[in-house]
């Protein structure tokens, strides 16, 4: 029999070993239990993905399984010594491997380990080579730090020094306390976002993020429908550099300008005093669609029963069209969201009303708790039997972490930056529990 | 009369503070801070040693060391660098241009003033 006919010999021998059942490893990787039976016994071919997924769930080597522990061990070491830059001799590997299949082991983990940390390195410096102004920031950090120890060390070290030149050097390091104070708080925004808009603007829908979030998501002429109000508003905002930008924001002034008429300021701030942000009891105390009220609710201004809310509006290919971050609750910049939002939830549901309380790591590894509504609803159909498109919208409301009675779902932002290392949704390592 | 040096930096408060420690080891210090202007200075003030930051406005550090070492009055000024990038590359891009040392920020004064003496001994 060959080496890959035996592979469903060592999937069993390594199950038996972890202590777990067929049918617990069969419905982790997919199957039927009496399929992986037919595999363990050496009856059915192995290979692909159902390896690879056995071998995660088993913690071995995929060729381990394949092709029995000496070769893929042999093959694995051989490799870790090309990767630090030394030749090693097969049959010296093969011996080492027979007579000390641990330390062989743990020797093919740290060279994992090792390819990973420098995937990681590599990430980390790419963005710093090609971000200027996270360079910029930093260097500025660096120069300060370097003028405040060096100054703190004159001070500290010379016995003798001249009235003039101490309070010079006192004066010095005051400054440099301030300066040092800017740069941190400009790292801490940039690093959350929140830095200069203007230069980190991308794509069009950037533009008019920044463009809305300039106006805190509230435009108080379209409020009072005054006519050419939204054109106004394009036409005087430095945040939309690009036509495409302006074409897009004015769309969005315009269903602004729409729901606020179906839903005045002053109706929906009462009617949100009295039964709080749930989308669906405003729906229906103004006969309009959910998206509306959602979209409406996050223009509101601030007050006491409206208060960081967030909104994320997105088509049915998952791409965010619109995008209000609300307080403690990330929502990625650049590339795609936490799969386990109920935004994308909606899509698979259209036209059903979703609720659910939330939760998304905190800065400071306390989970922040949203009670998060979503529907998915057809925003275009023209003429006859048009195929429908969909768009989905989230309102993202804060929540109370004590009155959750232990239904929060936890999800995160995106995985390069979520720490929930066993998600079954992750799609990518997180640089900040790998990197960090 | 003791040597001299050029210290290019563009932080007031490092060539404040390194201008001091140099001075008390007996240097006689002249400063500048503008890359674009930094090789006139070199010429004019024709230091002893040279400390030059990587990062300056209006030209890199790196490119100036490269005209220094082009030049046949200043070619053999030894050159410390000193930058907030301390990775290998920047290291190694600095070595091609020509410097004699390395200094990664933030440096401490024991370092610079130990690196100075070490570079200018005959």
């Amino acid at each position: 029999m060959t080496e890959r006919a035996l592979a469903g010999s060592r999937i069993r021998q390594r199950r038996i070993a972890q202590g777990l059942k067929q049918a617990e490893l069969a419905a982790h990787v997919g199957i039927s239990a009496s399929y992986l039976n037919l595999i363990e016994h050496n009856r059915r071919r192995i290979g692909g993905k159902l390896l690879t997924a056995l071998a995660e769930r088993l913690e071995v080597e995929p060729s381990l399984l394949a092709e029995g522990a000496e070769r893929a061990v042999i093959a694995r070491l051989s490799d870790v010594a090309e990767r630090l830059g030394e030749s090693a001799d097969t049959g010296e590997a093969a011996d080492f491997a027979a007579r000390f299949p641990g330390w062989a082991n743990l020797m093919i983990r740290a060279g994992r380990r090792v390819d990973e940390l420098e995937r990681n390195v590599e990430t980390l410096t790419d963005r710093l080579t090609h971000d200027p102004h996270l360079a910029a920031t930093l260097h500025e950090v660096l120069s300060t730090v370097t003028a405040i120890r060096s100054t703190a060390s004159i001070l500290n070290e010379t016995k003798e020094i001249e009235p003039e030149w101490r309070d010079r050097f006192h004066r010095n390091m005051s400054e440099d306390a301030g300066r040092l104070a800017e740069g941190a708080q400009a790292l801490v925004g940039f690093l959350d976002g929140a830095g200069d808009a203007q230069s980190e603007i991308g794509s069009p829908q950037e533009e008019v993020a920044a463009f809305l979030s300039a106006h805190g998501w509230h435009f108080p002429a379209l409020e009072e429908d005054r006519e050419g109000a939204g054109q106004d508003y394009v036409n005087g905002a430095p945040q939309l550099k690009s036509a495409s930008a302006r074409s897009i924001a004015l769309k969005v002034l315009d269903c602004y300008a729409e729901d606020a008429r179906k839903m005045p300021l002053d109706a929906a701030r009462k009617a949100v005093e009295a039964q709080g942000p749930d989308p669906l009891a405003l729906a229906q105390h103004f006969g309009a669609d959910l998206a509306a009220v959602m979209r409406r609710l996050a223009s509101l201004p601030e007050s006491e029963a409206v208060r960081g809310l967030g909104l994320v509006v997105c088509d049915a290919s998952g791409t965010m069209l619109l995008r209000k971050p609300a307080e403690g609750f990330a929502v990625p910049r650049f590339g795609a969201a936490c799969p386990l939002w109920p935004l994308f939830s909606a899509l698979n549901r259209p036209m059903v009303p979703l609720c659910e309380r939330v939760m998304q790591p905190g800065r400071a590894g306390e989970e922040v708790h949203f009670e998060a509504y979503a529907v998915a609803q057809a925003v275009l159909g023209e003429g006859y039997n048009a195929a429908p498109l969909y768009e989905a919208t989230m309102l993202i409301v804060p929540a109370d972490p004590a009155d959750e009675g232990g239904r929060a779902r936890p999800i995160g932002a995106s995985c390069r930056i979520c720490p929930r290392q066993d998600c079954a949704a992750r799609r990518e390592p997180s640089i900040i529990t790998q990197a960090l | 009369m003791g040597k001299t040096v050029l210290l290019v930096e563009d932080e007031p408060n490092i060539i404040e503070a390194i201008g001091f420690i140099l001075s008390r080891d007996g240097w006689t210090v002249h400063t500048h801070s503008n890359g674009q202007t930094a090789l006139d200075a070199i010429r004019e003030r024709s230091p002893d040693l040279i400390v030059l930051d990587v990062m300056l406005p209006g030209r890199s550090g790196i490119d100036i060391l490269k005209d220094i070492r082009a030049d046949e009055q200043m070619g053999k000024t030894p050159v410390m660098m000193l930058t907030a990038r301390g990775q290998e590359k920047d290291r190694e891009a600095a070595r091609e241009a020509g410097a004699d040392r390395f200094m990664t920020k933030p440096f401490s004064n024991s370092e610079v003033l130990a690196a100075v003496r070490e570079l200018a001994a005959p």
